[in-house]
């Protein structure tokens, strides 16, 4: 009977000790992810109720703070052009000749009609400021074994009170994320497939965004090509280049 | 008989008074109070139908799912073909197009820059044809605070709080940032051709008019619109022939169950405003109901103040062998006479007051300031034909319930002891 109880105390002690903390989880994710600059051509297929759309831009950014879009495709959207700098937000509509400051009700609208807000382009990724992170329990998504990491908001007003994250426990990945409103009620769903090793770091290729309030089968954000920690030219990040 | 108690009554105002008083007050607060309902809730209903609902409207099975989102991604497409078979299939009913929206309006500096932005629910209507009755229906010209009406392509009307608020002048160029049917982003540049107010806090708080043609322009809405409404001839809200309308529509698109197939809504069936007008039909008899309950118990009371006051005259005439079947009679003859008296005044007066509160309003607006729905800020009375007779059949009804009650008594009076009690 003693013997037993080791064993079970035993093995529960070398599974605590394996099993990381939430909050270190989280580091891990940023440690994997977070390059100093990213470079990227990407397209978003976006499934709307009538149609399914395809917008083809680049993209600059620096940090967490500051990113620079042009889109390039389709017609309709050629030119337009988005500046983040801190927590402010700038559209160039080159049909309009107009640079427009994205803030209030707008940062909550859908960014090109995608299943992505201003407001998601615009968060900290650095969850950890935002969340308190817990380990719940352990899964798989996409046939990797996960951590599944529940992160409850530290302050009232955030855009999502809960977020539960699929990491996946060898490469330091979100695989799937599942964003909950204050009420406890879905809000949108993201898997992250196509991960590749881009210059020693795991990166998801491909991710789908599912707003679960609107209809559509979601918006498709696939990259193309990726180049991390290239040097870029202060002169992207300022309003000056978005006309 | 009826010249002799109406002297009666004349000689002996103790015996009329107070009921006539009584009556003639509870008569023109049921005047009041009906045609202060009628006129709130008429004109609410109006203006959502001129507004938002129309009598009828037509959108499809998808928007109907979505419809408080005013979403132009689930709109009607061949909307020219659609209104042509609504025209021919329901010729007293007349459809117009409509696109509502939401997005953003954003005001430039001098660099071109957003100077100020703000939230805008938009309202899109066929206003350069003069043929729609858009303009008269959403009293353009009336609610046209400064500036002018659009009269070419690329001008809008903003509302004047709104235009207030971001600073925006007549003339001003605004840009306005939504999405498209399709949901792509649509910003295009308009000028503001002048400033509305309507007078509903929940519209001037921020809200924009264009004509259909730039809505369809910049929301790529090419023959597409996100709601046909219907309006029937009168002014009023005519549910059975909505009924009747709706019905024969929609059987005959029942067997397509697209998601965008047509499906055809009465204006009850929107903005809860079915429960407005049975409250509004309801409300009308329950005043009724109440102010007989409550007009005769205080008249019986009246009635047996009097009756008691009265208690020596009737021992008197039924000593001297009047029936008193005769009596009973008399009385209640009396109370009519004092009904139809009082009702009369009370009518009167009350319609007079409805008439000036028809014609000049309570200007309400200032406590409406929070409110959401669209409700009009000046309230009215509205008097209608049964404003005639609401207060006047109950008034004599009371009246003569009233006594009916009071005068049981006179069947309780022993005649052996009658000259007992006169002695007395």
């Amino acid at each position: 009977m003693n013997k037993l109880i080791f064993i079970i105390l035993s093995s529960i002690a070398i599974q605590a000790s394996s099993q990381p903390s939430g909050k270190d989880i989280l580091n891990l994710i940023d440690k994997n992810l977070n390059a100093k600059t990213r470079i990227l051509t990407a397209k978003m297929i976006i499934s709307g109720a009538r149609e399914s759309r395809t917008i083809e831009f680049n993209s600059w950014a620096e940090g967490e703070k500051k990113a620079y879009t042009e889109y390039t495709s389709p017609a309709r959207e050629k030119g337009t052009k988005m500046l983040k700098m801190e927590d402010k937000l700038w559209i160039f509509s080159p049909s309009t000749d107009r640079i427009i400051q994205i803030t209030g009700q707008m940062l909550r609208q859908s960014v090109m009609g995608s299943d992505l807000s201003y407001e998601d382009m615009m968060e900290d990724p650095a969850l950890a400021n935002h969340y308190n992170a817990s380990v719940t329990a352990q899964d798989t998504a996409d046939n990797r074994e996960c951590w599944i990491v529940q992160l409850n908001a530290l302050k009232e007003g955030e855009a999502y009170e809960v977020r539960k994250i699929w990491v996946d426990q060898e490469r330091n990945i979100p695989l799937k994320e599942e964003l909950y409103g204050k009420s406890g009620k879905l809000l949108k769903r993201t898997s992250l497939t196509d991960v590749q090793k881009i210059q020693g770091r795991w990166f998801p290729m491909k991710m789908i965004f599912k707003d679960m309030l609107r209809s559509g089968d979601g918006t498709q954000f696939i990259i193309s090509s990726i180049k991390l920690d290239e040097t870029i030219s202060p002169d992207v990040f300022s309003k000056a280049s978005l006309k | 008989m009826i010249r002799f108690l109406i002297k009666g009554l004349l000689r002996d105002s103790h015996r009329s008074r107070l009921p006539l008083i009584v009556v003639a007050f509870g008569v023109m607060l049921t005047i009041l109070l009906t045609t202060w309902i009628t006129g709130i809730l008429g004109d609410s209903i109006n203006l959502n139908a001129k507004l938002a609902t129309g009598h009828l409207k037509v959108i499809t099975r998808a928007y109907q799912e979505n419809m408080d989102q005013l979403p132009v991604d689930l709109a009607l497409t061949g909307t020219s073909g659609l209104i042509k078979s609504l025209r021919t299939d329901f010729p007293a009913v007349s459809w117009v197009e409509r696109i509502e929206f939401g997005g953003l309006l954003d005001l430039p500096d001098e660099n071109n820059e957003t100077k100020s932005q703000g939230p805008f629910a938009g309202i899109a209507i066929d206003m350069f044809n003069i043929d729609s009755g858009e303009k008269e229906r959403l009293n353009l010209k009336k609610i046209l605070v400064d500036g002018k009406l659009p009269s070419s392509s690329g001008e809008l009307l903003v509302s004047s709080s709104f235009a207030q608020k971001l600073g925006i002048k007549i003339r001003d160029k605004v840009t306005f940032i939504g999405s498209t049917m399709f949901g792509e982003m649509a910003i295009n540049n308009y000028t503001v051709a002048g400033t509305i107010r309507y007078g509903i806090s929940s519209l001037d708080k921020g809200s924009i008019i264009m004509d259909i043609s730039d809505a369809r322009n910049a929301l790529d809405m090419e023959d597409a619109c996100n709601e046909i409404l219907g309006f029937t001839g009168t002014d009023y809200y005519d549910d059975a022939k909505a009924t009747e309308v709706m019905t024969s529509f929609n059987k005959k698109h029942l067997e397509n169950k697209d998601q965008f197939a047509p499906v055809m809504l009465r204006l009850r069936d929107q903005n809860d405003l079915g429960t407005l007008i049975d409250l509004m039909n309801g409300v009308v008899g329950l005043i009724s109901f109440i102010f007989i309950l409550a007009m005769s118990v205080v008249l019986w009371n009246a009635a047996l103040i009097g009756g008691l006051r009265r208690y020596g005259e009737v021992g008197l005439r039924l000593a001297i062998g009047e029936e008193k079947g005769h009596i009973y009679r008399s009385l209640i003859a009396e109370s009519l006479i004092i009904g139809i008296a009082g009702s009369f005044l009370g009518t009167a007066v009350g319609l007079s007051i409805s008439y000036l509160v028809q014609q000049k309003g309570i200007d309400l607006s200032k406590l409406m300031e929070s409110a959401t729905m669209i409700m009009p800020g000046v309230f009215r009375t509205k008097i209608t034909p049964a404003s005639w007779y609401i207060g006047f059949i109950p008034g004599i009804l009371a009246t003569v319930l009233g006594t009916a009650l009071a005068g049981i008594g006179i069947y309780r009076r022993q005649t052996a002891s009658l000259f007992k009690e006169l002695q007395s």
